[in-house]
């Protein structure tokens, strides 16, 4: 069979894999990471104790949300500027309906809607109005962080409620509940991604619109779909937020933006869509925030962290250019 | 007894300035297979690209089966019963040839209002599909970037055919072809018409339309300038239509 004469290779060697540039360009994220890891585990002892590890993990649970969000969006060939200040919006709305004495579950509620709603915006521009991602999420960033301070009249709402407290301090183990939430949303998301026909159509609209389109599939409500999601975990992600510093602050929050991109890349998403995982932007969240945290430990200035996220993510960037 | 399964009646689309069809007025019986001929920008990829429903016509009507059809969306026009392997192929390159075959058509498992797809199931009649065709048959876990420009056309061809719709439409289906495919793609068109499936055939190749095709269609500039029985005409009249040297 002609079938097995091709297949062969795939199965084939790990040695000739370990030679191929384009198996590292894969697994970019995962090497960076174990990399990091060692050097920073040989530096300081400290880096891999349980309590350290536990503290990455529900620091990178934000950072792992977004990233979701922001690959259901790059796998379409889109960019979501507004994801950040989407969450800033959702996390003003929801201590906008705390402080009115709503309870927790609406204030959640409110937090979901209001960044969904964003989604759903960026998504219904882009995909009706035929107008670059960039450009819309670029409006919608200025639009929902500007948003956020009007509704919060640019003072932050302190929460203090047992439950969320739970939710930031409690958790299974060295699992954080944060983190968990985070592993849930990861795993979901790469159920929809690969094991639905959404999934397939995403990848199809991100790889080839004109094609998916020529095979019936409506890329618009594809594209509506990805911003709705990468809304609604942004809202999810607000609610940790809030959750995580007690309380609800119009606070910008670019880091989230640029990290989440940066995560989605270190992931070896393809920046022209149709192609991409789940399990690479959660590694590449992870590293970025052992890198923070390890440079912390290191006790080196705060001022070299950015430099050496943007330091790594170029790397990777140029690694992705050898992706098969 | 034939009669008409798809009837194209003063079928007119301008891009901007370009009048690419006006006044296309064709039709295709039921069971035979048909061919479309013409020169480069004559307009036969665009008037396909109506039926299939990629483009609306701004004037003129598609009658499909007996029926007035307004297609908003290719995905109408695969539930209908019109399977298209357009002229660029229309795959996608990052995904997977099992993939690319069952785009729009996945098979899934359904638990509820949740329905996972059925990979296996979908490889498998995947490498059914595909050996009926290739010669050398691609891997169907293979990716599409990967295959050569004839084994894409094959992958291509398969999907219009193994979904059994009413029509087939292949735009210059054996352009990429070697000799072997080519002649399988035409023993394929053949027992499509014997399985009681009506094509409609592109081809630059007049030796093939005059081969295969029960009907000729000739367009010029935009224009359906003329039909023949294939068995009532010659290559040379066929040509001659195509260039203008003969008109009607
Ligand atoms: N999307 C489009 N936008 C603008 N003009 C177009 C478009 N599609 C086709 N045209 C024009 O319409 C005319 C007919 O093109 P079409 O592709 O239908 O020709 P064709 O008969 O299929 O030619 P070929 O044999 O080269 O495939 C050409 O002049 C072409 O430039
Ligand atoms: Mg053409």
């Amino acid at each position: 069979m002609a079938n097995t004469a091709i297949a062969a290779p795939e199965h084939g060697a790990w040695t000739a894999r370990l030679k191929d540039v384009g198996f590292w360009a894969e697994w970019a994220a995962l090497v960076g990471l174990i990399v990091l890891v060692i050097v920073f585990q040989a530096l300081n002892p400290t880096f891999l104790s349980a309590g350290n590890i536990a503290s990455m993990l529900v620091a990178a649970a934000i950072l792992i949300i977004l990233s979701v969000g922001q690959t259901f969006v790059i796998a379409t060939a889109g960019i979501d500027l507004s994801i950040a200040s989407t969450m800033t919006l959702g996390a003003v709305a929801f201590g906008q309906v705390y402080s009115m004495g709503m309870g927790l579950a609406l204030s959640c509620l409110a937090a979901i809607v209001a960044s969904g709603l964003v989604g759903v915006l960026n998504g219904v521009i882009v995909a009706r109005g035929k107008i670059t991602d960039f450009i819309v999420t670029l409006g919608t960033l200025s639009a929902a962080s500007g948003l956020a301070l009007i509704l919060s009249d640019g003072k932050p709402v302190t929460i203090i409620d047992a439950t969320l407290l739970g939710l930031s301090t409690g958790g299974l183990g060295i699992f954080g509940w944060s983190f968990v939430i985070a592993a849930v949303v990861a795993v979901l998301a790469h159920v929809l991604l690969f094991h639905t026909r959404f999934g397939t159509h995403l990848l199809a609209t991100g790889g080839a619109a004109e094609s998916a389109t020529a095979m019936g599939i409506s890329t618009q409500r594809v594209k509506i779909a990805v911003y709705t999601i990468s809304g609604v975990l942004a809202g999810l992600g607000a609610i940790l937020l809030v959750a995580r510093i007690g309380a609800a602050e119009p606070a910008a929050n670019t880091a989230f933006l640029l990290n989440s991109v940066a995560a989605v890349v270190l992931g070896g998403v393809s920046l022209f869509g149709g192609r991409g995982s789940i399990i690479g932007p959660v590694i590449g969240a992870l590293l970025l925030i052992a890198l923070v945290n390890g440079l912390t430990l290191l006790g080196v200035s705060q001022f070299y962290q950015p430099l050496a996220v943007g330091i790594v993510v170029v790397l990777a960037a140029l690694l992705t250019r050898f992706q098969r | 007894m034939t009669n008409t399964l798809l009837e194209c009646r003063n079928v007119s689309l301008s891009f901007g300035n370009v009048r690419a069809l006006a006044d296309v007025s064709l039709s295709l019986r039921q069971g035979e297979i048909t061919a479309l001929v013409g020169d480069n920008g004559a307009g036969k990829s665009t008037l396909v690209r109506c039926v299939s429903g990629i483009h609306r016509p701004d004037n003129g009507h598609i009658i499909f089966d007996g029926e007035e059809t307004d297609f908003h969306s290719p995905d109408e026009a695969r539930k209908a019963g019109i399977e298209t392997v357009h002229q660029n192929l229309a795959l996608v390159e990052d995904l997977t040839v099992w993939q690319n075959l069952f785009l729009n058509r996945e098979l899934v498992r359904g638990f509820g209002p949740i329905a996972f797809l059925d990979r296996r199931a979908m490889q498998a009649r995947a490498r059914e599909m595909v050996s009926t065709l290739a010669v050398n048959v691609p891997a169907v876990k293979s990716r599409v970037r990967r295959l050569s420009g004839g084994q894409r056309q094959a992958v291509a061809i398969c999907r219009a055919a193994g979904f059994s719709s009413r029509l087939v439409i292949m735009d210059e289906p054996t352009a990429a072809l070697g000799v072997q495919e080519t002649a399988r793609v035409e023993e394929l068109i053949l027992r499509l018409r014997d399985e009681g499936h009506t094509v409609l055939l592109i081809s630059h190749n007049f030796a093939q339309v005059m081969k295969l095709s029960d009907h000729v269609w000739v367009m010029r500039a935009g224009r359906c300038v003329g039909g023949r029985r294939t068995s009532e005409t010659s290559g040379e009249e066929i040509v001659s239509l195509v260039t203008g040297a003969v008109s009607q």
